[in-house]
């Protein structure tokens, strides 16, 4: 009835997961309590749950980052506790089984549920407002996608509580990943998680590749597009080249491990190393999906605070088309180990070290854009520096790994380990936080505190160094990654190093969540009334904090490049809008409603209910067909009530 | 229209950063003073930083040249970015500002030459560096080369001298300043065999033959383990390599042939029971081709290779 | 204070911007639907790659099972292939007649394409009952598991497309050839059509190379 799901699944003999989904349970029900006692059900659906605005979208993917960032870290602080004190003869508080799963799911959710979402989040945000336009293509699709990806990161946060998640790490190659060494439902939990939410990505993909390139303002020809638009671009052709490959490569781990095929099996003609290559084909253009639309944001934020236009906007058009191209042809970096020969290792070596090059141009243009600017030092800016510098040592350590003899004695090290963190965090995280201190005064009306905005950055560049530089070395002495215990006691002290930076890293979290509080807090002395609490030079600094659902009453005419920025400099005064109608699209429960099925059908299929997987996928169909029936997706404003809603907001249309 | 003629006239940010100068000198002191002591204390030579073998010294030789081609590059940068921070701050009224920037040819030429010439650079270093350290390349030495064979397992190293017909088990004995030609797979999942102070490591995997070339300048003992992910045992799958002088060694195969149980089907089987942190051991004889077997049984076996107390069976699917 | 309006009167794009260098203005709803489901087409071409890549890399694998030579019928796949093509170009038809919103000859040649999609489909499946009946089932080997893999997702792509078809008959007939249903119409016809170079693509790499090894 319950196919392989039984009372052991929940792991009540032992007490570290079950406080951990303790916590977890009671918190959800605490908030779901407030919520229906407070009676905001009505609210969060009309305007949440059941939004197809690209804006609360946004808001929504960068909440769920910011949510699963919680669940990454505690993975990660306990990952550094264990193997600061597992030495020697101790043997630490987490057993191979549940460090196995510790380290995997922090993995996947640092990847998958948090850096995409948030990065996601930013571009959901803000280009739609960057190209003047009203909203993405395909609305009802952007929301299908959110709820896909929540839908994935429930499912493996399920994983803490109901049975045990992969112990594979984050890759999962096989064969450790096929049945015969993963038996059990964790690879299951972990494929699925990310099917689902893949689905979702892949969406969004399509979604963003049409905006860019056929929804943008009248006049805006592609070279007048702001660059976060085209990091976008950039990253979103990557999602939708990239994305594929791994959904296929998951459907082939899956069909073996529940249909017993032979596609990466040990016997009956299986090929492991097909895996490596499949995965790494997707997993390489990924991280390029994660870094460059953060590339955008800095881009952005270095031009607005140093007050002055981006330094040669052409040339970094040029670079990001190039590393986005070029992301599809290093793949083999990843496993230089794995002993394909010189030749094919020395091409995948020489691919990866010219990728630096537009990188490289890149982080020129940004000095050239601060060179003889007036640069002032809000959080975003902050950010910007702390990364140029940050990203720039990781991406040193990168390019010596692209040596394919220098990477045989450091592959798989905790070397590696402080690399694609040192880019990581110096790279997205600190990109995100800056586009989030950046966008979220015209987001929710109201700039974020700057003191304790300042205090997390101070707090992750120090953490980040303090834990991640000493396993620079410790990989050096020959420290690999994934120890659950440590054999050689002269590594304690740099280990002991590493988890004090993962416990400032901690502090810099904290003055986040200290920030939103204090900021929510006395939000009313920090009001933008102006729309432009930054001296911005795009679009979107044109319309109101928040902005009215329809982004722009009237499509803005664009004649150059920082079009907002043009039409400050020439001081256009208002004049009396001659408005249109406009179409908006509707709400829609489409996504909610399918991501419910989602949840439902993934979970039963990792424990084989079978009739649930088949009620599932039908209920699914369902609501794929009845929302696909319907013509009726937008409503019109008329031009009056677009007159009347203007004057409200903004008292237009009055004499000066 | 806007008020923003020049800085944002921030108060919090005059009289506050004035007043976390003072505290910030002295911590910023002894926040250096603890860096120092960590870096030296770093500075150990040990694993890789410690080469006892050729492929492991040209290996850092590389590691520590492309270090510096590029720090030629980052340090300016990171320098720069500093400098121009500071200096370009919107309350430096010395600083000199330029509005909008126009697009200047000759320094874009410039910008992307500088990393392009890099790459050049590294391009040719990883060109020959791949070819001249290729894991398959023999080693040229006075000697000839020690063949070993090399299966990994749920969790230990078993090492075959197929030549001197004995078999060890997480201990790797070889002679100081003799080639060692390594034949590698893996009985069960994907390993890494790795002794950093050798050299290159190479990837263990089912049913496939990798090959590695290593050589041991002088006698001492080099710790080795996998370096790859394979299971709840992966962090005690640690063995030594010991290399001794070629007398020793002799004597060594003679003490090992005299002692110890065989390793014939049996005793493979029993070894290839999952079993963690195994103490070192011997086996004083070894079937025949016994390397070429292991990848057979891995090959066509039934889905598990080497059963055991430890996993259930493979569920079985409904359907399938 | 207000807040500086951008330039707001709606003046037509100069046509060196509107043509070729995308200064147009957000494109007609047709085009970004067309232009959007195109896009995930090709989405789904990268993931027939990736099928495509591992059929290449394990069709030499067969465990000492049966091989392609062996278990093709090369006759079945020139019919099948040919029910396939035949339904594109009857999809083709389909969709001039409903460009004209001729709505009976549209729904003639939708049944026709739908009769011919459907015969592929069973040729399809009988060929897999055979192999699997055979002892020739995808567990057998990674060559069997490559090749179910990679021509069994097209199969189920046709599937779903028939589907989809009956679907949109229905949208059709219930609410007649209106924008909405020609739009969505035009989409199925990319798929369709999608879905017969993928074809093209199976059966020469599958079967007809196949039968070289």
């Amino acid at each position: 009835m319950l196919g392989r799901l039984t009372w052991a699944a929940i792991p009540l003999d032992q007490p570290l997961p079950l406080y951990a989904m303790g916590v977890v349970v009671l918190g959800i029900l605490a908030v779901l309590a407030i919520v229906t006692v407070k009676g905001w059900w009505p609210y969060l659906w009309r305007e949440w749950l059941t939004s197809v605005d690209h804006k609360r979208i946004g808001v929504m993917y960068f909440a769920l980052g910011l949510v699963m960032l919680l669940r990454g870290y505690s993975d990660a602080i306990m990952m550094r506790s264990q193997q600061a004190i597992a030495v020697g003869d101790a043997q630490g508080y987490l057993p191979p089984d549940h460090y196995d799963q510790i380290f995997s799911a922090h993995g996947t959710i640092m990847i998958f549920f948090v850096a995409m979402p948030l990065v996601i989040g930013l571009m959901n945000f803000a280009v739609p407002l960057q190209l003047g336009v009203r909203d993405v293509a395909f609305p009802v699709l952007n929301s299908v996608s959110f709820w896909l990806t929540a839908s994935g990161a429930l499912l493996i946060n399920v994983s803490l509580v109901i049975g045990s998640f992969a112990r594979t790490g984050w890759m999962g190659y096989p064969p450790l990943s096929e049945l015969a060494f993963s038996p059990d439902e964790g690879v299951d939990y972990y494929l699925w998680s990310l099917q689902i939410s893949g689905i979702g990505t892949l969406l969004t993909g399509v979604n963003f590749v049409t905006t860019i390139l056929k929804l943008r303002a009248p006049g805006m020809t592609y070279f007048r597009m702001p660059v976060f638009c085209w990091t976008a671009l950039a990253a979103n052709l990557l999602i939708v080249a990239a994305f594929p490959i791994l959904t296929a490569t998951f459907v082939m781990l899956l069909l073996d491990r529940y249909l017993g095929m032979h596609f990466f099996t040990n016997n009956a003609g299986g090929n492991q190393m097909m895996y490596v290559n499949l995965f790494w084909a997707w997993g390489h253009p990924e991280v390029y999906i994660l870094i460059l639309p953060v590339f955008g944001v800095f881009s952005e934020v270095v031009a607005t605070f140093s007050g002055k236009g981006l330094f040669s906007y052409r040339s970094m058009v040029l670079a990001t088309l190039g590393i986005c191209i070029l992301s599809f042809m290093v793949w083999l970096h990843h496993f230089f180990t794995m002993g394909a020969g010189a030749d094919v290792n020395a091409f995948f070596g020489i691919m990866s070290s010219i990728i630096a090059v537009p990188t490289g141009v890149k982080v020129f243009n940004w000095l050239f854009t601060m060179f003889r600017g007036r640069i002032v030092f809000k959080t975003p800016m902050l950010f910007a520096i702390g990364f140029i510098i940050t990203f720039v040592i990781g991406g040193l350590t990168g390019v010596l790994l692209a040596v394919p003899p220098v990477d045989f004695v450091l592959h798989n090290s905790v070397f590696l380990v402080a690399h694609f963190h040192n880019v990581i965090i110096g790279g997205v995280v600190f990109g995100v936080l800056a586009g989030y201190n950046y966008w979220f005064p015209k987001a929710f009306g109201f700039t974020l505190d700057e003191r304790f905005g300042k205090a997390s950055f101070w707090c992750w560049l120090i953490g980040f160094y303090l834990a991640f530089m000493p396993l620079y070395v410790l990989g050096l002495h020959g420290m690999t990654r994934r120890l659950q215990h440590i054999s050689d006691p002269s590594w304690q002290p740099l280990l002991l190093v590493a988890e004090l930076g993962a416990v400032v890293i901690f502090l810099g979290i904290l003055c986040q969540a200290a920030q939103l509080y204090v900021s929510i807090r006395t939000r009313e002395q920090r009001l933008d009334l102006t729309g432009d609490p930054w001296n911005g030079r795009t679009l979107e600094w044109s319309t109101s904090s928040p902005p009215p659902a329809y982004n722009f009453a009237v499509l803005p005419r664009v004649e150059t490049i920082d079009a907002f920025w043009e039409i400050k400099r020439r001081g256009l005064t208002p004049v009396e809008p001659v408005y249109e109608p406009i179409e908006m699209p509707r709400n829609s429960p489409t996504g909610f409603i399918i991501a419910f099925f989602a949840v439902v059908t993934g979970f039963a299929l990792i424990w084989f209910i079978w009739w649930i997987v088949i009620l599932g996928l039908l209920a699914a169909a369902v609501t794929v067909l009845v929302s696909g029936w319907s013509d009726t997706r937008e409503h019109e404003i008329s031009a009056t009530e677009l007159a009347r809603l203007e004057q409200a907001r903004l008292g237009l249309g009055r004499p000066a | 229209m806007h008020d923003w003629p020049c800085a944002t006239p921030d108060a919090p940010l005059g009289p506050a950063s004035n007043a976390r100068h003072r505290p910030r000198h002295s911590r910023l002191l002894r926040g250096l003073v603890v860096c120092a002591a960590v870096v030296v204390a770093s500075c150990r030579q040990v694993g890789v930083l410690d080469p006892q073998g050729p492929i492991a010294a040209q290996e850092l030789l590389l590691l520590i040249n492309s270090t510096a081609i590029m720090l030629v590059v980052v340090v300016p940068v990171v320098l720069a970015t500093l400098a121009f921070a500071w200096w370009y701050r919107s309350s430096n009224l010395r600083a000199s500002r330029s509005s909008d920037e126009s697009y200047e040819g000759r320094l874009e030429f410039v910008l992307w030459s500088i990393p392009a010439l890099i790459v050049i650079l590294l391009g040719g270093v990883i060109w020959i560096g791949s070819h001249q350290l290729d894991p398959r390349a023999p080693i040229p030495a006075n000697a000839n080369p020690l063949r070993v064979d090399v299966v990994a397992l749920d969790w230990k190293w078993l090492f075959i001298y197929p030549d001197q017909g004995i078999a060890t088990v997480n201990q790797l004995v070889v002679p100081a300043g003799t080639p060692v030609k390594f034949r590698l797979t893996s009985a069960t999942v994907m390993n890494s065999f790795f002794i950093p102070q050798l050299g290159s490591q190479i990837y263990t995997m089912g049913g496939m033959t990798t090959h590695l070339n290593l050589l041991a300048d002088k006698p001492g003992e080099y710790p080795g383990f996998s370096a790859n992910f394979s299971g709840d045992g992966f962090a005690e799958m640690r063995f030594i390599a010991k290399a001794v002088s070629a007398g020793d060694f002799n004597a060594w195969v003679t003490q090992v042939r005299a002692a110890g149980s065989a390793l014939d089907d049996a005793g493979y089987a029993a070894l290839a029971k999952p079993s963690i942190a195994v103490p070192p051991g011997t086996y004083r004889s070894v079937e025949p081709n016994m390397f070429e077997r292991v990848i057979d049984q891995t090959v066509s076996g039934s889905e598990k290779a080497g059963a055991g107390a430890a996993w259930c069976p493979p569920v079985q699917q409904a359907g399938g | 204070m207000t807040i500086a309006t951008i330039d707001t009167v709606p003046t037509a794009v100069p046509t060196e911007l509107a043509r070729g260098r995308g200064g147009g203005g957000p494109a007609p709803k047709r085009i970004v639907v067309a232009y959007g489901f195109w896009i995930f087409i090709l989405s789904d071409i990268v993931m027939f790659s990736g099928m495509f890549a591992a059929y290449a890399v394990l069709s030499g694998n067969t465990a000492r099972g049966p091989t392609g030579r062996e278990l093709f019928d090369l006759r079945n796949v020139f019919i099948e292939t040919m029910c396939l093509l035949f339904s594109s170009y009857t999809c083709g038809l389909g969709a001039l007649s409903a460009e004209r919103r001729q709505s009976g000859r549209f729904l003639i040649f939708a049944a026709l394409t739908f009769v011919l999609g459907a015969a592929f489909l069973v040729i399809e499946c009988s060929e897999f009952a055979g192999m699997v009946g055979k002892g020739a089932g995808p567990s057998r080997s990674g060559f069997l598991s490559s090749f179910f893999t990679l021509v069994g997702t097209h199969g189920v792509h046709v599937t779903g497309g028939l589907l989809w078809l009956i679907y949109l008959v229905a949208q059709v007939v219930a609410k007649g050839l209106r924008a909405a249903v020609l739009r969505r119409l035009l989409c199925w016809s990319l798929f369709w059509h999608a879905l017969d170079i993928v074809w093209v693509g199976v059966f020469t790499l599958v079967y007809l190379m196949g039968d070289f090894r």
